[in-house]
């Protein structure tokens, strides 16, 4: 039974069981990525051959060009010049959107009533696909990085804030009860109760709406710009450039894939506490 | 009233959900007295935890009043501590998280806090799991991290709502044995809900049996056992068994009662 409990917790030494089982996991994990990198070098490599034998080249472009044109502009600063400016439209839209979000979240999810009164209009603002607000947001913010912020901001704040307002909502309230009791103040609720036990659904807000924040400073830049990765790939279609294209996409699809599993990193540890 | 911790008076409770009204407690009175280990007895539904709740200010009665300490209590209650029913412990702080809450929220320095809270864990036998979530425990386990929770602030009154039903039998002595010292050292006012008469028995001065829905105060069981009590031994004593059967006899035709429905 003592042996039982403090492996429970981890206090101690790990046993010979627990070694084995986590050296297990090690191995299927190794297993694992060795595949995904096996699969990625296939895939590039039929793409290679069958760009010029296949498809033509022009449609498809090839690896080798793709990454031929990442390479010319990481050395001559045109990978920074654009993907800085993206990635700072995000993350600023993204900074903007999800702290508006969170407050009225947790506002709403507070007053009952004004949210079952405000129930329908945000439906319905909800409702409108956010890119359709590019062009008004252009009109309003000129086609600086203002216009993009504000495309992402949109879209990151009814994700977040409506993820918020059903996290307070879901609050079991046992626990509000009894943190009362025990002596808690508003503000002890607030921080030791609601904001926690919302973390799930707010985690998962965030999660969902990083890579639509991307898609939103892309599109406004494919919309008007003159600078960030949306504005190259909308300028290389213009000129039938599919190489551009391609390491563009590309460029995107990594951004994308870091953030995603940075999210999950912070998701997982967050949510430790979770069965 | 001097003296007297909790004093219930007339209280009624009437829920109203989906179109009808279900009447959980018919006009209950009761002065618990200062120092007090009162139990309470009854089938389950017939509203020990909705008086509990009353009592925290959880819930609001339908009429009469209920005294705590001579303040009507009208809103959450403070001056108590609360071992719920169901489970309280959050699931988002390891042990020693929770087991600090009440104190953080008074305000005490993190140093004094942890020593506190090393102690109670000690105390209800929880030692080495200060770092554990409440999901590597069992629901036995987590009653314990509530009921350490509470005794750190120490609140002079206790309500306790069925706190030891999920112990094993060996575990559960330990900690009514533990609670009898607190309670007589600590010179505290419990009110002590359970389903096991044994168990209200060896440990309460009093013993109130509810009848079945509407919940109503059937029958009062002094226990005359003096303080302090050994709980193994108790349950061989001529005025165990003498309190036994009469509370049996009171309890046991609500409990056929409570089957029909
Ligand atoms: N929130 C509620 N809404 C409606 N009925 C309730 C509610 N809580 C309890 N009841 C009813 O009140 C009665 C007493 O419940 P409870 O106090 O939990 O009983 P006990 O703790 O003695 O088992 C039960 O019949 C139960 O169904
Ligand atoms: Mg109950």
């Amino acid at each position: 039974m003592q042996v039982d409990e403090s492996a429970a917790v981890g206090t101690g030494a790990p046993s010979r069981a627990v070694r084995d089982f986590e050296a297990g996991l090690v191995r299927r994990k190794v297993m694992v990525y060795v595949c995904q990198a096996v699969f990625g070098i296939v895939f590039l490599a039929f793409w290679q051959w069958a760009s010029g034998r296949l498809i033509d080249p022009f449609f498809v472009s090839s690896p080798s060009a793709v990454f031929g044109k990442l390479y010319t502009w990481l050395m001559n600063g045109e990978l920074y010049r654009h993907l800085s400016i993206t990635l700072y439209a995000t993350a600023i839209g993204f900074i903007i959107g999800s702290t508006i979000g969170f407050a009225m979240g947790l506002l709403f999810g507070k007053f009952a009533f004004l949210a079952e009164v405000l129930d329908p209009y945000i439906t319905a603002l909800y409702s409108i696909p956010k890119l359709a607000l590019a062009p008004l947001f252009i009109i309003w913010f000129g086609i600086g990085i203002e216009s993009k912020i504000a495309v992402s901001a949109s879209i990151v704040f009814f994700v977040v804030f409506l993820n918020t307002f059903s996290g307070v909502r879901e609050v079991n309230p046992i626990y509000i009860h009894a943190t009362q009791i025990m002596g808690a103040s508003q503000w002890g609720v607030m921080r030791t109760v609601i904001i926690p036990s919302a973390t799930a659904w707010v985690i998962t807000g965030l999660k969902v709406s990083v890579p639509y924040a991307l898609v939103g400073t892309v599109i406004g830049e494919f919309m008007s710009s003159n600078r960030g990765i949306g504005f190259i790939i909308a300028q290389a279609t213009g000129l039938f450039d599919t190489n551009s294209v391609f390491a563009g996409i590309i460029i995107l699809a990594v951004v994308g894939a870091i953030i995603n599993s940075i999210l999950k990193a912070t998701e997982g540890w967050l949510l430790r506490w979770r069965a | 009233m001097a003296g007297a911790a909790i004093s219930i008076d007339g209280v009624d409770k009437r829920y109203i959900g989906r179109g009808r009204e279900v009447v959980a407690l018919d006009h209950v009175s009761l002065e618990i007295e200062e120092g007090e280990f009162v139990a309470f007895v009854g089938p389950s539904g017939c509203g020990k935890s909705t008086l509990l709740n009353m009592i925290a200010g959880i819930i609001p009665m339908t009429s009469g009043s209920i005294m705590h300490e001579g303040r009507k209590v009208t809103a959450i209650n403070r001056h108590v501590g609360y071992l719920t029913q169901a489970d309280s412990v959050l699931p988002w702080r390891t042990v020693e998280q929770n087991v600090g809450l009440p104190l953080e929220y008074r305000g005490m320095p993190a140093a004094q806090r942890q020593k506190r809270v090393a102690e109670m864990l000690a105390l209800v036998d929880l030692k080495g799991f200060d770092k554990a979530f409440p999901k590597e425990l069992s629901g036995g386990m987590r009653k314990r991290v509530a009921l350490a929770q509470m005794l750190a602030y120490g609140p002079d009154t206790l309500l306790m709502d069925e706190p030891f039903g999920a112990l094993d039998a060996q575990l559960k002595l330990v900690m009514q044995q533990q609670l009898l010292r607190i309670w007589q050292e600590q010179k505290k006012t419990i009110v002590f809900v359970t389903h096991d008469l044994a168990e209200a028995i060896a440990l309460a001065s009093r013993v109130i049996v509810f009848s079945g829905r509407p919940g109503k105060i059937k029958y009062v069981e002094e226990i005359k056992i003096p303080y302090p009590r050994d709980v193994f031994k108790v349950r061989f004593l001529r005025e165990f068994e003498t309190a036994y059967d009469n509370l049996w006899r009171e309890l046991s035709p609500e409990i056929a009662k409570g089957e029909d429905l």
